[in-house]
């Protein structure tokens, strides 16, 4: 099981770095070309004063260059198909091919925004579920698709409950607290709606402080920014307490659905006293990563709140479905369309497949498994704030750090020699050393326990020849790379010469 | 034991006052805490900056801290060297890393920085 | 269950483990005041079949632009996608890893993202792009946030023949924080007057945006526009179609200190607006502005070439309520796509792309140019979009040759000093000869009937 370190370097992940693209292929060579032209000649002469000096310096190859280049490329990346991807906080799931077949479907994916309701009628129905089952979810009255990521959700969340305070003529609500545990796009979401975030410390269980809460609120309380579960996995137990606080002081309450996914017909968030929620389709709903997105972040509101929404609104009359434009009303507006439209009929496919009762299991099994690897884990990693974690747990790596001079960071590099992307790591900030461990619901049980017999070799390699460590990883394409440097004297850009002359 | 030639701030920067002019940098502790230097925001030549204000920032790969001016006065040179090379705070804090030079607006200011002693507990020395 | 391995006996095994009795025990710290009384009231599962017919029976129900020749625009257009982009982006390297933050084994991502800072900032001019923004509207407001933090100032000046989905936008973000918007209005050929924006201008003025081409079609005089507002202190946010740099000066050469636009052309589906591709760039003094994922070029401690995230003292996860943007994901698999598409399109392709977006709007304006009652009414150069004045209402026209298998166009009315008969029409590589004939024989059929 362990990767002795002996003599030459193991081979390297049976891949090889890429030349850049830039330095590739030859003037002359060709991909794509374009349909001939059948009509009239005409002239197409536009003022040289309109003109580009000299044409974008584009690299020339063939097709079949292209392919080997990106799937080269593509050989030097983890994913979810090739192994365990325990980010915490990102819930890497397994993403359903079938959401990808339906989402390239001509009759969804050719669709122009600016179509008529007539074109739209099954795109419509579709989304109209898809914000039905979110609202059934929530337990709220009203959804927005606009929001194209989570953090996009949170800022039109914002902004929702911002335009409910002016609609009331109350302007002095300036204030949004936040748990210090909160994600970053948190306070950052809050300062672009010209709003300012005061952050809440936790208690010593890890969850929010009943009298530090009482302290902060008054009448310049906006709001509370609260992820339920929190980051450190837990339930916020006292959440309804907490919404009666703040909503006695006037504030509103919006809850970031990061973590969504291990409550799923558990417990619903308008029923904890949320006003707001943001959900990540791309995390609770299955709808692939891409790297870095898109995901899409709709939120769901109260009845009270549906109409600081933004428009148009999808209706439903004996069948047929139109956009209200809600003409005269002053909305709100994040996205030239409706938002990440593909991703939303993924996340429908995800539901439909699913059911009511199979999103319920997708909860249970996926802080059932957490649970089990927490549990597993005790004695190799200690666990930080263990009572009642659910889809997700914080370990620390500082008695590592004590014992054996490792850091956190070391013992997540070696991870990537056997195989196992990394868990999120010092994050969140409250926590020393902290490897945040999200397993989700589609991993097997055998995958859990190589997870934790890697954690025990790696934990033997620690104490044994800690450098193994600190070097690490040694199998991967690349080692650790200089990002002092690339910080210092950014290159974000390819400058070398380009091919086609 | 830290250079006695200095005066400290409990924000981890030295001032070296030679005539009117103080010169100001971070200390070898912090340029050892911080990790790995790539950026610094110093302020512009002319400014001229009160005593614990925010005059700049000093970033690592991860982190961003805001840098304060430890005696107030009238901004008379920066180091463009350490912004060219930033990883010379690492190396060499206390001399070629200096950050900028003030002309002292009022000296009594200096009287309430750290001494090199008090410097040396706060750090734990 | 779908997508789970969980047997019965693992559930048991695990349970005991853990001293458990049930799978709801792990539930016990969810109050009983916040737990749905009978569960969620949504159908039960069905199997991928089911699914499968109920989906494609409700794709069915909609006509798009693979059966109607489409000539809608505005910001969005119908872009012929090679079937080789379809074929990386499906790979799960690519489709199923997350944000590259373990370099190490990620360099898959990291370079593409690479690649593609690299193609937009050849195609704008400007030296630094990030990994792209949600769209080209959430791109623009970034850009203008960037001018503004730069000059210290609390004021942009927009074109009224802005992008109208765009300014809705840019209204709600910038209004929120105080930032005062202005408009210039249309001048009667359709651009902007650079001497109506000079007298728009003020100290406070800290961003222009000049839109080119414009919402109207029309190539704006940017070399006067950039130059009022250089005049005054203001930075240039530009935000361009990017198919159009093909042709068109650079944001780079009239001096624009970031470039944005909607990159969706480059091999994106339309896909009813989204998830779209918005870019941006910048000039080299702005880098440290910049919102989202920059990747750069760096060794490894064997002194391989290698790629990571950068300059990440800017994002929100590590400078929270004072980062210059809030945001976290991106567009990354359609960047994927633009930037494989524009590895295939090549210098040559790039130039063809140009030619017959151009060829086939030159074509339709020469036939409408000849149809009694239709008018072109702005003189100036095109790019591949343009108005069209109609002697009867436009939306009409756009019901009727929608009958006939064609989605003619955007109608303006309202839209910066249109009217009732003005019509966006947007022609690209997709076209054919026979579908550009069509339209004017079906405008014919309308303007007779």
């Amino acid at each position: 099981m362990s990767h002795e370190r002996q003599g030459a370097t193991p081979a390297r992940w049976g891949a090889d770095l890429q030349t850049s693209l830039f330095a590739k292929g030859r003037a002359g060579r060709r991909a794509m070309t374009m349909p001939a032209w059948h009509g009239d000649a005409v002239d197409t002469a536009l003022p040289a004063g309109a003109l580009r000096a000299a044409p974008a310096d584009l690299p020339s190859l063939s097709e079949p260059e292209v392919l080997r280049h990106y799937t080269l490329l593509s050989n030097l990346n983890h994913h979810i198909e090739r192994g365990l991807y325990p980010l915490g906080s990102c819930t890497m799931k397994y993403n359903p091919r079938l959401n990808e077949k339906v989402a390239a479907l001509s009759g969804f994916a050719s669709l122009h925004p600016e179509q008529d309701e007539a074109d739209l009628q099954g795109l419509l129905c579709a989304l109209k579920l898809l914000q039905d089952a979110l609202c059934e979810i929530t337990g709220f009255a009203a959804c927005s698709l606009q929001p194209a990521a989570g953090a996009h959700g949170e800022y039109l969340g914002m902004q929702v409950i911002r335009a409910h305070h002016l609609d009331r003529g109350d302007t002095g609500r300036n204030e949004v607290l936040i748990p210090d545990s909160a994600h970053g796009t948190n306070p950052a979401s809050v300062v672009l709606t010209g709003m300012q975030p005061r952050t809440l410390k936790s208690g010593p269980d890890g969850r929010l402080d009943l009298d530090a809460l009482r302290a902060a609120v008054g009448p310049q309380t906006a709001g509370i920014m609260i992820t339920n579960p929190n980051t450190l996995g837990l339930f916020e137990s006292d959440i309804v307490e907490v919404a009666r606080i703040v909503h006695a002081a006037g504030g509103l309450l919006y809850m970031d659905g990061a973590n969504l996914n291990a409550i799923l017909g558990k417990a619903k968030p308008a029923l904890m006293g949320f006003d707001v929620v943001h959900m990540n389709l791309h995390k609770t709903f299955s709808t692939p990563h891409g790297g870095g997105g898109p995901g899409a972040g709709p939120i769901c509101v109260t009845d009270e709140l549906a109409r600081f929404l933004p428009a148009p609104i999808i209706r439903e009359r004996e069948g047929v479905y139109s956009l209200d434009a809600c003409a005269g009303e002053c909305r709100p507006s994040v996205h030239a369309y409706q938002g990440n439209t593909g991703v939303c009929l993924r996340a429908l496919t995800y539901i439909l497949r699913l059911g009511g009762d199979g999103l319920t299991r997708v909860s249970e099994r996926a802080v059932l498994n957490a649970n089990y690897l927490r549990k597993r884990l005790e004695g190799l990693l200690t666990v930080q704030h263990a009572d009642g974690t659910l889809h997700e747990f914080i370990a620390t790596g500082a008695d590592w750090k004590e014992k054996f001079g490792v850091r956190t960071l070391d013992i997540a590099k070696r991870m990537l020699d056997y195989g196992i992307h990394a868990p999120t790591i010092y994050f969140p900030l409250i926590v020393d050393e902290a490897i945040m461990v999200e397993p989700t619901e589609t991993e097997s049980k055998e995958t859990l326990d190589r997870f934790v017999e890697v954690v025990a070799a790696i934990r033997a390699e620690a104490e044994r020849d800690p450098d193994l460590l600190r070097t690490a990883p040694h199998t991967t394409p690349v080692s650790r790379l200089d990002e002092a440097a690339a910080a210092r004297r950014p290159d974000l850009g390819w400058l070398g010469p380009c091919n086609c002359g | 034991m830290v250079a006695s030639d200095r005066k400290y701030t409990k924000d981890h920067e030295w001032v070296l006052a030679e005539g009117e002019i103080a010169t100001v940098g971070v200390t070898e502790y912090a340029a050892h805490e911080l990790g790995d230097v790539v950026f610094l925001e110093l302020p512009e030549v002319g400014t001229v900056v009160g005593q614990g204000e925010t005059v700049g920032t000093i970033e690592t790969v991860k982190s961003v801290e805001d840098l304060f001016s430890p005696v107030g006065g009238e901004v008379v040179a920066v180091n463009e060297a350490v912004l060219d090379a930033p990883e010379t705070v690492n190396q060499d804090p206390l001399e070629a890393g200096w950050l900028y030079k003030v002309r002292i607006g009022d000296r009594s200011e200096l009287d309430e920085l750290l001494t090199a002693d008090d410097y040396d507990a706060l750090i734990g020395g | 269950m779908p997508y789970t391995p969980h047997t019965a006996a693992d559930i048991r095994e695990m349970l005991d483990v853990l001293g458990l009795a049930s799978v709801d025990d792990l539930f016990r710290t969810l109050p009983a005041a916040v737990r749905p009384q009978a569960g969620l009231d949504l159908p039960s599962s069905l199997s991928e079949e089911e699914v499968w017919r109920v989906m494609s029976n409700l794709a069915a129900l909609n006509a798009g632009q693979d059966e109607l020749a489409s000539f809608l625009g505005g910001g969005v257009y119908d872009a012929a996608i090679p079937a080789a982009v379809d074929a990386v982006v499906s790979r799960s390297e690519f489709l199923t890893a997350y944000t590259p933050y373990q370099p190490e084994v990620s360099q898959g991502t990291l370079q593409v993202i690479y690649e593609w800072q690299t193609f937009v900032e050849r195609l704008t001019g400007l030296p630094v792009a990030n990994a792209s923004m949600y769209d080209g509207s959430t791109a623009l407001v970034e850009g203008i946030r960037m001018a503004l933090g730069r000059t210290g100032r609390g004021a942009v000046v927009v074109p009224a023949a802005l992008n109208p989905r765009h300014r809705r936008v840019l209204e709600t973000n910038l209004a929120s924080e105080g930032v005062k918007i202005s408009t210039v209005a249309v001048a009667p050929d359709g651009t902007t007057d650079p001497a109506a924006l000079r007298a728009a201008l003020d100290g406070e003025t800290g961003a222009v945006v000049i839109q080119n081409p414009n919402y109207l079609g029309l190539i704006e005089p940017v070399d006067a526009l950039a130059a009022a507002a250089r005049d005054a202190g203001a930075l240039v946010v530009a935000s361009v179609n990017p198919v159009s740099l093909s042709r068109l000066k650079t944001p780079a050469e009239y001096g624009a200190a970031v470039a944005t636009g909607e990159a969706q052309p480059f091999g994106v589906p339309c896909g009813w607006g989204g998830p779209l591709l918005g870019f941006l760039s910048c000039s080299d003094d702005l880098k440290r502005l910049i919102p989202g994922r920059v990747v750069g070029r760096t060794v490894d401690h064997d002194g391989r070439e290698g790629y990571v995230l950068t300059l990440q003292t800017r994002e929100q996860h590590i400078r929270r309520e004072k980062a210059t943007s809030n945001i976290c994901s991106n567009q990354g698999l359609n960047m994927t796509r633009g930037t494989v598409y524009l590895a295939l399109l090549g210098a040559e392709g790039l130039r063809e792309l140009g030619e017959a977006n151009r060829v086939r709007c030159e074509a339709l304006r020469a036939i409408l140019r000849g149809i009694d009652g239709v008018q072109l009414p702005f003189a100036g150069p095109v790019f591949n979009e343009f108005v069209v004045r109609l002697p009867r209402p436009a939306r009409e026209f756009r019901a009727f040759a929608r009958g006939q298998g064609i989605l003619a166009g955007i109608p303006l009315d309202g839209f910066a000093g249109c009217g009732a008969g003005d019509l966006l029409v947007a022609v690209t590589e997709r076209r054919t000869a026979d579908e550009i004939e069509r339209y004017g024989s079906v405008l014919r059929d309308f303007l007779e009937q």
